[in-house]
């Protein structure tokens, strides 16, 4: 019975196919500095569910995005859970994706003819410290106020368009409810978007490249 | 006993971990999202609404009140209002009236000349005692049945949301 449903829907969707060239790839020897970017996926997935489900009671506006967050803390059940996998989530999704960065470097997996998936990679920690800068003002209290001050001031300080890169970021000379709104938007739609389509990217050109041998005495 | 080959293991435990990690977090997920329509969010409590003793017998003394409701991180206030009437001198021979119109919820005002509640917004009218005497009203002005007079002398109200 079931067997008979998984043979209709596999030779309409082909999921033997899939499942044989996405997941039963031949792999090199490795150990488990080899998991870090499956580690980097999933906590970006984890990110994401618990990021939709914050929403849900998140206020990105001065006058309630304190107090919604203490009642996401206080007032909800399991809100502290959820906030606090997202919150140490994305601690451990920087530090995580740096150290696979690393281990690229190390074992020199960068090199031809994986060079893109490097860049895409580059891409990818940019993006993910993107994420912790913005979502780093949404809890909108003095560390999370200052620490936004600090860190427009110092983009404001590249020579002659500092200025405007000060603006832009803020949305405006100040720190305001446009600066909380705009790092809102690009905290759950812009940033997010670009880490979707770049994973992807670089997901097609591991399974197309396969993983790298690590490189031996010769090399 | 049989050997359980190594990709089994591995299968295994990676179903077990698996789903181990998706109940720790499907289940609050779940709880965290319908938290609120589980939560009872009544509010009573005992409301002063006056001094008795400066409330004349005979005709009806108004009153109001404000009740503050919590909706997560907002706080909505309320506005409520009726009047007293002492029928006697006893002071538990009270009718206490809700003066939110039973028709569409407008506020009904004491008219001392005629000795009938009005309503501004379709001119319905009640008696001294909250009976309907005209217009579309359905039913006679609520009460609020429960009063206690505390040893200071004053008029308190039992609300309940």
């Amino acid at each position: 019975m079931w067997k008979k449903l998984f043979d209709w829907l596999d030779e309409r969707l082909g999921l033997n196919t899939l499942y044989t060239n996405l997941l039963d790839r031949p792999e090199p020897l490795g150990n488990w500095w080899n998991t870090l970017g499956s580690a980097s996926l999933f906590l970006f997935v984890l990110q994401g569910i618990t990021g939709i489900f914050l929403t849900v009671y998140y206020t990105p506006s001065p006058d309630h995005a304190y107090d919604s967050i203490q009642f996401i803390m206080q007032g909800v059940a399991f809100g502290w859970l959820i906030r606090g996998i997202h919150h140490w989530g994305a601690s451990l999704m920087v530090i995580i994706v740096f150290i696979h960065m690393l281990r690229v470097f190390v074992t020199a997996s960068y090199k031809y003819p994986r060079e893109m998936t490097w860049f895409i990679g580059v891409g990818l920690l940019l993006a993910t410290i993107g994420m912790g800068f913005t979502g780093y003002l949404l809890p909108w209290n003095q560390r999370a106020y200052w620490a936004t001050t600090v860190g427009t001031q110092i983009a404001g300080s590249v020579p002659i368009i500092g200025d405007f890169i000060l603006k832009a970021l803020r949305g405006g000379p100040d720190l305001s409810a446009l600066t909380l709104q705009r790092f809102f938007a690009a905290h759950i739609w812009m940033l997010p978007a670009v880490l979707v389509g770049l994973i992807g990217v670089h997901l097609y050109l591991i399974i197309k490249h396969g993983e790298s041998n690590y490189p031996s005495k010769e090399d | 006993m049989s050997e359980v080959s190594r990709r089994d293991f591995i299968k295994g435990t990676t179903v077990i971990v698996g789903g181990i990690i998706t109940a720790v977090i499907g289940i609050p997920a779940v709880a965290y999202l319908i938290d609120p329509a589980l939560k009872e969010n009544k509010s009573e409590g005992w409301i002063p609404i006056g001094k008795l003793g400066d409330m004349p017998v005979g005709t009806p003394t108004p009153f109001s009140f404000t009740i503050v409701q919590v909706n997560g991180w907002e706080r909505t206030s309320t506005s409520h209002g009726g009047y007293v009437l002492r029928k006697s001198e006893d002071p538990n021979d009270l009718l206490i009236l809700n003066s939110r119109c039973t028709h569409l919820g407008c506020t009904v005002n004491w008219d001392n000349a005629d000795k009938v509640y009005l309503c501004p917004c379709h001119n319905a009218k009640f008696s001294e005692q909250g009976l309907v005497l005209d217009g579309p009203p359905p039913r006679p002005l609520d009460r609020y049945q429960e009063y206690r007079v505390t040893e200071d002398g004053i008029l308190e109200i039992y609300y309940q949301a």
